[in-house]
């Protein structure tokens, strides 16, 4: 009891930080617990290498998505049509590559020209005629359905020509001699990487300290980078213990970089954030708003066609089914990840975290035998249950 | 004559400004109290106490109706004792019938099934009441704006109305609307229903009135009973008018330079009602060093002139000229506007100023992002250091420039706006309405800072609805009134009277301030 009252003139401050903290690490540690409630659970097979790989393989197409809708949903819109999106361009990069022979990185190109057109032209309704884009977007689900059945004429269409599908289920090349079980190639570049995040980290942090701004404490900065580091170096280990690095995996690591670069670093990604969080205001400071919001639509187009392509790559075959209820995934992955459905507020580490943990969840629970009827009602209770928890926080 | 309503002593304050001080205010029963004063002399937060806005508690004083000491604890508890009140903005549902309108919340009903018949009735016979020829039928969205100020009387009158509050009735209504209105209220009058009218026009008030009462800063300076005494127009306007300069202005000096700013033949008409000239072919002038006030009524067009002029960012079919040192210049956009040297401090800093959400950092820097960003990407420390400049200049107090702009008092919310606009590096500042809502301390501070930008050679414009303020910090006052200047004082020449009397010289020759689009509309209906 005495030693609580002494130190209690210096506890705000760290409490403080602590508690600030939290609020942006929330989420990380809720998908941690998840993963340690699964991994227990299923006796270990939640983190087996094998399934691990399969866990990266299931989600990439919906983090994809979920960068692209992050964008979408900070602007304040939302982006029904991203299902069906990727169901129609991965119907017609089979029609291409399959029917037509068409080369690959041709047929991929046009594949996301295509997105990038379904984009502007929803966004050119809601960024210029303000129609909400809930309707316009719906719309568009509707339209890019019924298109994706007409392309296939309602038949599966496949296989792909096996270059096309590495995209998916292909892994790095090995460039040295294999050492037992371990890919060394893959766990290099997860060391390179572990070494560069903690790196620039510790740059960034005295640069700041040079020009006397206050940074986080030490202890907290160090615990902060050995967590970092051991986490990256823990997970390259086991999906080298694998088969080594999917190709997928690195493309949606390139994405997650960029797009976190871009929100938090770019002028673009500052504006973005300002017409969310009060258009009239962007408008007047001269932010063009009408245009940064047409260019999300797009951004997201490219991004659900790149999505349609993996998926397609990973069945081999497009199917009139294919990206069905993806959108739900996607948005909830958003909003578990902290977005605000008033704009404004959202980060692309949150998203990213909010897409794994449905998949963890979806992954868990289907390991667990748990019938798909149960999943959708844990996952919807899930999605409801982060939202409260966030504008509960939002309010104090 | 007994009195039907008496307030006694009645302080509000909000945040550290005193709204009311001390207000005493009687109603006699089947009397018409005219209530005037300026813009924010008090007169809305006062009806707002009275009919249980604002509830018992949070303010000071009693309220006694027949007598009896009244505690409102809601709108609807004063609606019980017949006092209704109709906002300046109308309240009705545009997409709704008359009738519908009017029987909103308690339409005659069976097991909650409403009597659509017993509604039609009841509302015929109101509107016969108010005078209003319309199928109760009809769509509130095709009547005129004088049309459903009867409305809303009209529904007033379905809930057994005693005393009428009607603030600023006939400020959107031309000439014949308003007479019919007006003499509504004396209608009302013989059958014993008192109303508080209040309103700028003072020809108006001079012709029903039975009492004026004038408030100012908050507090009555004067009472006229107008059974006994004559209405003297300049009285009253001495009246609202004439105060102790409370608060002082800092001194400057004035070099006055070239013109910045012309503008020629400058007219602008409404985006939605695109008929409709809200600025009538004005010239502008601002030179380097000047400080030139914009003096007018709310809905003079003072706001919608200086937004035109910032990258036409209000308004449809803009023309006119504007030159920038003497150099004609064509402002597309916004962007435009401020690269061209213009910032625009908007009078609604919450829903046009500032990310509520965003910390002071991002707010300060968000029209010059390029100022702390090198190929696109915004270099931290640059920007950070920036904002705490800013921080330190204007005496923002925030715990840090983290802090979100929400949970800034409305001083600091402005300075981080001013801060916006002063990293832009402008040459002319359009400031509106700078110091509103503002405590005298921080409004001192912002006097300041006028003073040092037109120190350092720029243009200020300073639209301001606070005449002492005008007069206390420009070299020059435009007068404006619908949409055209209707006078211009030099510093040592104006005084709040002659501004006063410009105002509503016009006001009344306007009638209204000739909205054309609602006399259309109205005949339309017909």
């Amino acid at each position: 009891m005495t030693d609580k009252t002494v130190s209690l003139p210096e506890a705000p401050k760290h409490s403080g930080f602590i508690k600030n903290n939290l609020r942006n690490y929330g989420m990380l540690l809720s998908l941690l617990a998840i993963m340690l409630f699964f991994q227990i659970v299923t006796d270990g097979t939640l983190l087996q290498p094998v399934n691990l790989t399969n866990l990266v393989l299931q989600n990439s197409y919906i983090v994809i998505m979920a960068l692209g809708m992050l964008l979408v949903i900070v602007t304040g819109h939302i982006d029904l049509s991203v299902g069906s999106v990727a169901g129609f361009v991965g119907a017609v990069a089979a029609v291409l590559m399959v029917t037509y022979h068409i080369d690959y990185p041709i047929a991929f190109i046009a594949c996301l020209l295509i997105g990038a057109a379904i984009g502007a032209a929803q966004g050119y309704w809601v960024a210029y005629f303000k129609i909400p884009s809930f309707i316009v977007t719906l719309a568009g689900m509707l339209v890019f359905k019924g298109l994706a059945l007409a392309v296939l004429q309602g038949r599966s269409v496949g296989p792909f020509p096996p270059t096309f599908q590495k995209l998916s289920s292909g892994f790095i090349p090995e460039l040295f001699p294999s050492a037992g079980t371990l890919y060394p190639t893959s766990l290099l570049i997860g060391v390179v990487l572990a070494f560069a995040l903690v790196l620039a980290s510790a740059r960034g942090r005295a640069r700041e300290q040079s020009h006397g701004i206050e940074v986080e404490p030490y202890a907290f900065f160090v615990a902060k980078s050995i967590a970092l580091a051991g986490a990256v170096l823990y997970f390259t280990y086991l999906i080298a213990s694998h088969r080594g690095l999917p190709n997928v995996l690195v493309i949606m690591t390139v994405l997650i970089a960029a797009y976190g670069f871009v929100t938090r670093r770019t002028v673009v990604g500052r504006q973005i954030y300002a017409v969310g969080g009060n258009a009239k205001a962007a408008k007047l400071s001269g932010v063009k708003t009408e245009r940064l919001t047409f260019f999300t639509f797009v951004n997201m187009g490219v991004l659900a066609a790149l999505a349609g392509l993996v998926f397609a790559a990973r069945l081999n075959t497009a199917t009139p089914k294919a990206g069905l209820g993806f959108e739900l995934d996607v948005i909830a992955a958003c909003f578990i990840g902290g977005a605000s459905a008033y704009g404004g507020v959202g980060r692309v580490g949150g998203a990213v975290v909010g897409a794994m943990i449905m998949g963890v969840m979806n992954n868990g629970m289907s390991i667990l035998g748990i019938g798909i009827d149960y999943q959708q009602v844990i996952k919807g209770l899930v999605l409801l249950g982060a939202v409260c928890i966030d504008v509960y926080n939002q309010r104090r | 004559m007994t009195a039907m309503l008496e307030m006694r002593d009645v302080s509000k304050s909000f945040a550290g400004v005193q709204a009311l001080r001390d207000v005493n205010f009687t109603v006699e029963a089947g009397q018409i109290h005219a209530l005037v004063g300026e813009n924010g002399a008090g007169k809305s937060t006062l009806m707002k106490v009275l009919s249980g806005v604002y509830p018992a508690g949070s303010y000071e004083g009693a309220i006694l109706f027949d007598g009896e000491e009244r505690r409102f604890r809601d709108i609807n508890d004063s609606e019980e004792l017949g006092i209704i009140i109709i906002h300046q903005e109308l309240a009705l549902i545009p997409l709704m019938s008359i009738a519908e309108n009017i029987f909103l919340s308690r339409a005659p009903s069976r097991y909650g099934v409403i009597d659509r018949n017993a509604v039609y009735r009841r509302t015929a016979e109101l509107l016969a009441q108010v005078g209003l020829r319309e199928s109760p039928d009809t769509l509130v969205t095709d009547l005129g704006v004088g049309k459903q100020q009867l409305v809303e009387i009209a529904k007033a009158l379905s809930k057994k109305v005693r005393l009428l509050i009607l603030d600023e009735p006939t400020a959107s209504l031309n000439e014949a609307d308003s007479a019919a209105l007006l003499d509504r209220l004396l209608a009302f009058r013989a059958q014993g229903i008192a109303s508080i009218l209040i309103s700028h026009k003072l020809n108006e008030v001079a012709r029903v009135a039975d009492r004026i009462t004038v408030l100012r800063d908050g507090r009555t300076v004067d009472s006229i009973d107008c059974r006994t005494e004559a209405v003297d127009e300049d009285r009253i306007i001495r009246s609202m008018v004439n105060r102790d300069l409370a608060h002082r202005f800092p001194e400057r000096n004035v070099a006055i330079g070239n013109p910045v700013m012309t503008v020629e033949n400058w007219s602008v008409y409404h985006p939605l009602h695109t008929a409709r000239q809200v600025i009538k072919n004005v010239d502008f002038k601002v030179r380097r060093g000047e400080v030139v006030g914009i003096a007018g009524l709310m809905g003079a067009g003072r706001t919608e002139f200086a937004m035109s002029l910032f990258g036409k960012a209000w308004g449809y079919n803009i023309t006119g000229k504007i030159r920038l040192d003497g150099r004609e210049v064509s402002l597309a956009g916004v962007p435009a506007a401020i690269d061209a040297g213009l910032a625009y401090v908007t009078e609604d800093r919450k829903q046009l100023g500032l990310i509520l959400a965003d910390d002071v950092r991002k707010n300060v820097t968000l029209a010059s992002l390029r100022l702390v960003a090198e190929r696109g990407v915004i270099d931290d420390v640059v920007e950070l250091k920036a904002a705490s400049d800013y921080r330190n200049r204007m005496r923002i107090r925030c715990s840090d420039v983290y802090q979100e702009a929400g949970q800034l008092s409305g001083g600091n919310q402005q300075k981080v706006v001013l801060s916006k606009w002063l990293m832009t590096d402008p040459q002319v500042l359009l400031l509106d309405e700078p110091t509103r809502g503002i405590d005298v301390g921080a409004k001192y501070e912002i006097y300041c800072i006028i003073n040092e930008l037109a120190e350092a050679g720029k243009g200020v414009v300073v639209i301001s609805s606070e005449m002492p303020e005008l007069l206390g910090i420009c070299d020059r006052i435009c007068v404006m009134n619908d949409g055209a200047f209707v006078g211009e004082f030099a510093k040592d020449d104006a005084t709040q009277e002659k501004i006063m009397r410009a105002i509503m010289r016009n006001v009344r020759m306007s009638g209204s301030g000739a909205h054309d689009d609602a006399v259309q509309v109205a005949g339309g209906a017909q």
